[in-house]
């Protein structure tokens, strides 16, 4: 099993290699440069401007050297905010971002995870008829749809929550559901079938044909089985997550690491744009790792071989 | 093959035929709405932000254009980037989930295992730097040799490109797995025996019986894409003004929120179409995947 890790690990390394490179020569090869303006800047200052921000050289010698800087962990300064390096704009804006994508991540799985449950218990009645019709729903509904919504009617309209900003906890309440919505709904959808499929199985009416309780029999037999297909959606699950953060944060007016993605697009800010995507694609490449070990700690009949 | 009794089963499920019935309504308000509306609806006028009334059934906007004339416009893009992406990535999906399937063995694995690793990187954030260190290139491109067609259409022709890209990687899984299923039926056997090609074994013998997966999983494509197309198009990253897509529409009703005053139209009427269209396509293909493919059932 340590083989297979450390095999996974290589391809993982190799994936980030492919998707960093990608990135510095799409946004290295694109026509018009951070210092494109409307007046032509003077050709000594323009000459001295490239070399502060390492844009000087051949695009083989500025490839290699982020490349050297990146293995150091710099990522180098932003060309639109002067003198700030990426590394202190991600510093202040990722622990926003973490911390709106590490709640509603914990309110899509463990909610997802009941109301499936919920929904497969019932099979066939009411009660799962209708929790699924609002998952349906609920899928159906983009963040950038549910958003302004609720803004409209609990922060306009009946004034429980605030309308945006970040630091207190009414503020994250809002955006947290935005986000976690949709996957609150395709995980229950998920859960329920994988749940429905486990309860047919013979080790549940065993374990109820020992006299244990329908709760015990749910929630410490079935729910460890069943569970598996929602593990193995947490991958895409926190891609997906941080992805949609762009926009809630957006909607919400929240400082996080999103707006300066779509600002660094729209201001040619190749290095902020380049160590938004590499940090991303690290974090998210890591957290994959972690849920494949997951999967194996938690299904032993599992092996990790491939 | 689409099984003889696919309408009759259809027919008797009642949000399916919902689905339809809304499906064709907006479809033909998009084809047609913005063709018969007064011409004046598509300029910009002297009512700013104006509630809906019977000039203007769904409001003004901040420029004064008339709401109706935009939404139904920009759920006909909407709706072209939707199914031409769909298309896209049902091409592709389908390629690679034939040959994954067929070849089987290392090649599979290798083939799969690249469809979990795109899984778990942010497409569309990559997609992103794609489309707009691209775009320049090919408007640059155009421009050299005069192709105003092109010129116009860059960004949206892109737009459908990428969003096909990334969102063929279901239909690939989904298409692999039916493959390994019927390679080893007996007719794919009897067809190998006789000497026929792969080629002509994957499209003659396999293809078609793949056509209702394939059918189910395009009609859940088309509304994956269309959230992708508005998901950028709400940053200001896909369509460009003044051509709007529901997203870019949805982006300025958000824009335009504030305390004092809300225009709660220029939110509620793009939502509703946006909402409709993906509830509606969502519904058919969960109704047509009970229908043909059986075992996706619980």
């Amino acid at each position: 099993m340590i083989g297979t890790l450390l095999r996974r690990v290589v391809s993982l390394i190799v994936v980030l290699g492919v998707v960093i490179s990608a990135t510095f020569f799409l946004i290295r090869l694109s026509p018009g440069g951070p210092f494109d303006a409307e007046r032509k800047i003077p050709e000594q200052i323009e000459k001295q401007l490239l070399a502060k921000y390492k844009l000087d050289g051949t695009l083989w010698e500025q490839f290699t050297g982020y490349w050297g800087d990146l293995l150091q962990g710099d990522l180098r300064l932003s060309t639109k905010y002067r003198n700030r390096s990426v590394n202190e704009i991600l510093a202040q804006t990722l622990p926003v971002t973490f911390t709106l994508g590490a709640i509603s991540f914990l309110l899509a799985t463990t909610l997802g995870v009941w109301l499936g449950t919920f929904a497969a218990t019932r099979h066939r009645r009411a009660g799962d008829t209708i929790a699924m019709l609002a998952a349906l729903l609920a899928i159906s509904l983009p963040s950038f749809v549910i958003g302004p919504i609720l803004i409209l009617v609990f922060a306009l309209d009946l004034r429980w929550l605030p309308v945006g900003g970040w630091g207190t906890p009414m503020q994250v309440i809002l955006p947290a559901i935005t986000l976690a919505a949709p996957y609150v709904a395709y995980i229950a959808r998920l859960m329920r079938s994988s749940m429905l499929e486990t309860l047919n199985q013979d080790f549940i009416r065993t374990a109820r044909a020992k006299g244990l309780a329908e709760r015990v029999v749910l929630w410490k037999h079935a729910l460890r089985v069943a569970i598996l297909p929602v593990v193995t959606f947490m991958g895409p699950l926190a891609a997906h997550l941080l992805t949609g953060s762009i926009v809630v944060e957006t909607i919400f007016h929240i400082p996080g690491a999103g707006g300066f993605f779509v600002h660094s697009i729209q201001n040619r800010d190749g290095f902020l744009l380049g160590g938004v995507v590499i940090v991303y694609c690290v974090l998210l490449v890591a957290f994959n790792l972690a849920v494949d070990i997951a999967y194996t700690l938690l299904d032993r009949r599992i092996e990790l071989n491939d | 093959m689409t099984e003889p009794g696919l309408c009759k089963q259809l027919s008797r499920n009642p949000s399916a035929v919902a689905a339809v019935g809304i499906l064709t309504i907006i479809v033909i308000l998009a084809l047609v709405g913005p063709e018969v509306l007064p011409a004046s609806y598509r300029e910009p006028g002297p009512d700013q932000y104006s509630p809906p009334s019977w000039a203007h059934p769904f409001g003004t906007d901040l420029n004064g254009r008339d709401l109706m004339f935009r939404v139904l416009s920009g759920t006909r893009l909407s709706l072209l980037v939707g199914i031409c992406g769909a298309a896209i990535s049902l091409i592709l999906g389908t390629a690679y989930g034939l040959v994954s399937g067929y070849v089987g063995g290392r090649v599979d694995q290798i083939m799969m295992r690249g469809v979990d690793i795109l899984y778990s990187i942010p497409r569309l954030i990559f997609i992103l730097v794609f489309i707009n260190a691209f775009n320049a290139t090919l408007e640059q491109f155009a421009a050299e040799r005069n192709w105003v067609w092109l010129v116009d259409y860059s960004r949206i022709a892109i737009l459908i490109i990428s969003l096909g890209v990334i969102e063929w990687l279901t239909m690939a899984r989904i298409v692999r797995g039916q493959v390994l299923a019927i390679k080893s039926r007996t007719f794919v056997l009897a067809a190998q025996a006789l000497g026929q090609s792969h080629l002509r074994i994957l499209l003659r013998h396999i293809l078609p019986n793949l056509l209702g997966v394939i059918v189910v999983y395009l009609t859940l494509t088309i509304p994956a894409v269309i959230i992708d197309e508005s998901f950028l198009s709400f940053l200001g990253l896909g369509t460009q003004a003044p051509r709007a897509s529901l997203g870019s529409l949805l982006a300025d009703g958000a824009s335009a929120i504030n305390p004092v005053r809300s225009f709660w139209w220029m939110i509620l009427f793009p939502s509703a179409f946006m909402a409709l269209t993906l509830l509606s396509l969502n519904f058919l293909g969960d109704a047509l995947r009970d229908a043909l493919d059986p075992r996706a059932k619980n």
